[in-house]
């Protein structure tokens, strides 16, 4: 396995009324082709801002994000854009376009892409079938429960034939039912398209159901990271111990 | 005398609706700039941002009867005549521009931030995003903020009866105040007040079908 993203001595800093804050301390890690790849960590811990640096929503303080072998930081604003349309995002608060249908939602990405409205709309129509959600096709999005919305990101997020799927807190807004089901269609899509994904959360359980590697955050720094089996079985760090610990009691 | 008020009342529509189209010619780019590099926008860029905050706070803050004399020669220039109904809407332009600017500022910072950052993630250009996402997303707002520019562009037009500019709030001065016929000013104010419910009524409802946010359509 080639590594797809590479993470190196990562840092960020932000500037606050008390000084500086470092949301990540010296981070390095890698992410295999393929891989479905967990990010945990208490809240504060600075799974966010990694994962937001992966597609430079955020940009690094020092350090680099390699993807392909590519320093991402180094792209021009133009070759950024074509790097983003290959590294989808989907968020906690799905972050649908409320004036647009959900047809019209999943064709965003194929505008920016450029392709030609009818062909958008055919290929919009059968990712709306791939996560079961065709017949709300022209049904908007303040009509849907959660879970639906999350299914039209998802779908979204597919249009642009992404190589890369970043999950940010992807369902930490959902119950556990639903939890259940958009992983399960998570793990469908890397198991068909190959994609890699980064799933960003705070629930153990959802690194358990679906991850292959995770890495454990600490305060903005890396405590742990190995196989999940590895570090359910025998966790090392505190925070994976904690971390563990609150799912026991729950 | 009715003869005289319709065409007060025609001359008050093209006054007002003339003035809110160029008044947002004018202030929709200004308003798209304030809002994009704002601190927190697509093309934050601070100076950009002060310089053309600092024009629209000076130019909202003078009085409308005051702008309204200070642009006799800009109108002059354009118009050929400082009187009239068509000189009037380029003091009324001016007035309307900079209040326009942050009225679609205002709208498009309430497009929520996650929704630009989805925009973002999926590679989109500053250009997309303006079009496809905050205006197309702030749209209702956008448009119950026109509803309030033509309301306030109709009160500037009859203001600008004072120096000779055409329409209702002309005759109201010229009969209903020089030559105390109250009636006359009755019933210009009561044609003003019918037109701004009229246009309020009518900006509400657009904006409302073209929402797409609530649950039931």
């Amino acid at each position: 396995m080639e590594p797809l993203i590479r993470v190196e001595q990562l840092c960020k800093e932000f500037q606050t009324k008390d000084g500086t804050f470092a949301a990540l301390n010296n981070i390095s890690f890698s992410i295999d082709k393929g891989d479905i790849f967990g990010v945990i960590g208490l809240s504060g811990a600075g799974k966010s801002t990694l994962v937001r640096c992966m597609n430079l929503l955020e940009r690094p303080s020092s350090g680099r994000v390699w993807i392909h072998d590519r320093d991402i930081a180094q792209l021009s604003p133009k070759e950024l854009r074509r790097t983003r349309q290959k590294t989808g995002m989907i968020f906690q608060h799905f972050n649908l376009l409320m004036q647009r249908n959900v047809l019209d939602n999943v064709c965003f990405p194929l505008e920016i892409a450029g392709v030609k409205k009818k062909e958008a709309r055919k290929r919009a129509l059968e990712l709306l079938r791939t996560v079961g959600l065709e017949e709300k096709a022209s049904a908007y999005p303040a009509q849907l429960s959660g879970g639906q919305k999350q299914r039209v990101a998802i779908a979204r997020v597919l249009a642009g034939d992404p190589e890369i799927l970043l999950c940010d807190e992807a369902t930490s807004a959902l119950d556990p039912q639903t939890t259940k089901s958009i992983l399960a269609l998570l793990k469908d899509i890397n198991a068909q398209y190959g994609i890699t994904i980064v799933v960003i959360t705070h629930e153990m359980g959802v690194v358990k159901e679906i991850c292959n590697h995770v890495a454990v955050l600490d305060h903005g720094k890396l405590a742990e990271l190995d196989t999940v089996a590895e570090v359910f079985g025998n966790p090392k760090s505190k925070a994976a111990k904690i971390l563990l610990h609150g799912e026991l009691e729950e | 005398m009715v003869q005289m008020l319709l065409e007060g009342t025609r001359d008050t529509l093209y006054m007002t609706l003339m003035a809110t189209l160029f008044g947002y010619v004018l202030g929709l780019p200004m308003g798209i700039v304030l809002a994009v590099t704002d601190k927190n926008g697509i093309c934050a860029n601070k100076i950009v941002y002060k310089v053309l905050d600092f024009i629209v706070n000076l130019v909202r803050s003078v009085p409308f009867l005051i702008l309204l004399i200070l642009v006799i020669p800009l109108t002059r220039l354009i118009v050929g005549k400082s009187y009239g109904s068509t000189a009037t809407i380029v003091p009324l332009v001016i007035a309307a521009a900079p209040f326009i600017a942050r009225m679609v500022e205002s709208s498009l910072k309430e497009v929520e931030q996650g929704t630009i950052e989805a925009a973002l993630s999926m590679g989109a250009g500053t250009g997309t995003i303006i079009w496809k996402v905050l205006l197309a997303e702030a749209r209702t707002s956008l448009l119950v903020g026109v509803t309030i520019a033509v309301g306030t562009i109709l009160g500037y037009s009859a203001m600008a009866g004072v120096v000779g500019g055409g329409g209702l709030g002309d005759i109201a001065i010229r009969y209903g105040y020089y030559r105390y016929e109250t009636g006359v000013m009755i019933v210009t104010i009561i044609i003003l007040v019918v037109l701004v419910q009229i246009l309020q009524g009518l900006g509400m409802m657009l904006s409302r079908k073209l929402d797409r946010r609530r649950r039931e359509l």
